[in-house]
């Protein structure tokens, strides 16, 4: 193999770990409600949403390993690596804190994947293409859940009104490094592998306006932000996420039923 | 009277396919219709069981009496004339 193509295989093997990795992080926070709730209709609706990105998840990390061409399954991507070899976004990550906290991190991350897999349906590789498009059917209905849930609580009483505004004073932040290109985008978009950044987060601030106007909320500052998930730069909390999740894997190598 | 603490009563229809009738399957609980119907995709139509949802308010829907059963119901009884079982089916006719 040519440097250059160990290079460019190398590439997209981070790429499609970057957007499995969040799927995959964020799915097992969603699982966390599972039993929790504040209702069992709830309960139901955050586990459907959570399985929908395992699914990806699933998708992604084994398309990861076929490129990577070292043997490695979904399983080995997703129970085997540590912290720092995990490059979701830090915004996945966070706390479900209460409802409004979990409900307002849904909607950021819902319409970031809504604009990108729309985007990614052409991409120049068949097998992303492919997986976006299956994905942007489940997206639809995410954000439709997490963005009617949105505007009943931003506009419902005043406690449900300060809890959702303060949850997005507290997640936005975050939302700077979906959209912050490093070089590893730069290379997918000039590949045509992803789209630009650049368009993907005109559309979705116009979306995100959207919603928080409904909702009468009121968009939070943006703030210059410097940590990086995609990089493997994570906060406290993905430590404790892989704890439990890959703790039956560390400890009985190889199980299964 | 609804408790103002719970969600109120929604009752679910689905439409199996194309071209069959909306069947009742269950009820839920949701704040409003929009939710009804969100609620109702992810609990009765998670194994591919529909392609369509109607939602009604369970306290618009009017039921009959079961103590008025006997005279709703009963009459209809000893009127077996109105099944069609008294026409000879031709041969050629299969499927009746």
């Amino acid at each position: 193999m040519s440097g250059t193509a160990a290079t460019e295989s190398d590439a997209l093997f981070r790429y499609a770990l970057r957007l499995g990795d969040s799927s995959l992080v964020l799915a097992q926070r969603l699982g966390e409600w599972v039993g929790h709730a504040p209702a069992l209709e709830e309960d139901l609706g955050l586990a459907n949403v959570a399985l929908d990105l395992l699914g990806q998840a699933r998708l992604l990390l084994t398309y990861a390993g076929e490129i990577e061409g070292k043997g490695r399954s979904e399983d080995d991507l997703a129970f085997l690596r540590e912290h720092r070899e995990y490059v979701n976004a830090i915004l996945v990550e966070q706390p479900n804190g209460d409802f409004a906290q979990t409900i307002v991190r849904q909607v950021l991350i819902d319409a970031f994947q809504l604009e990108l897999y729309e985007r990614m349906q052409n991409s120049s590789d068949e097998r992303l293409a492919s997986i976006a498009a299956k994905s942007v059917k489940e997206i639809r209905y995410h954000l439709r859940y997490s963005g009617s849930w949105l505007v009943r609580l931003g506009d419902g009483t005043a406690e449900s009104h300060a809890r959702t505004q303060a949850a997005l004073q507290r997640l936005w932040p975050y939302t700077v490094e979906l959209f912050a290109e490093d070089d590893l985008d730069r290379l997918m978009t000039a590949q045509g592998v992803a789209p630009s950044l650049t368009d993907v987060r005109t559309a979705w601030a116009a979306r995100v306006d959207e919603l928080l106007s409904e909702a009468t909320l009121q968009r939070p500052v943006d703030r210059p932000y410097g940590w990086y998930g995609k990089r493997g730069e994570h906060s406290e909390h993905l430590g404790y996420i892989l704890a439990e999740m890959q703790h039956m894997q560390r400890t009985y190598p190889g199980a299964r039923w | 009277m609804d408790d103002p603490r719970q969600w109120p009563l929604f009752e679910v229809f689905v439409r199996a396919r194309g071209g069959l009738d909306h069947k009742h399957v269950g009820s839920l609980h949701a704040t409003d219709a929009r939710m009804a119907i969100e609620h109702a995709r992810d609990l009765y139509t998670r194994r591919q069981e529909g392609v369509s949802i109607w939602i009604v308010r369970s306290s618009n829907i009017t039921a009959s009496d079961p103590g008025e059963a006997e005279s709703l119901f009963e009459p209809a009884r000893d009127k077996v004339y109105r099944h069609p079982t008294f026409y000879d089916i031709p041969d050629e006719v299969k499927t009746l």
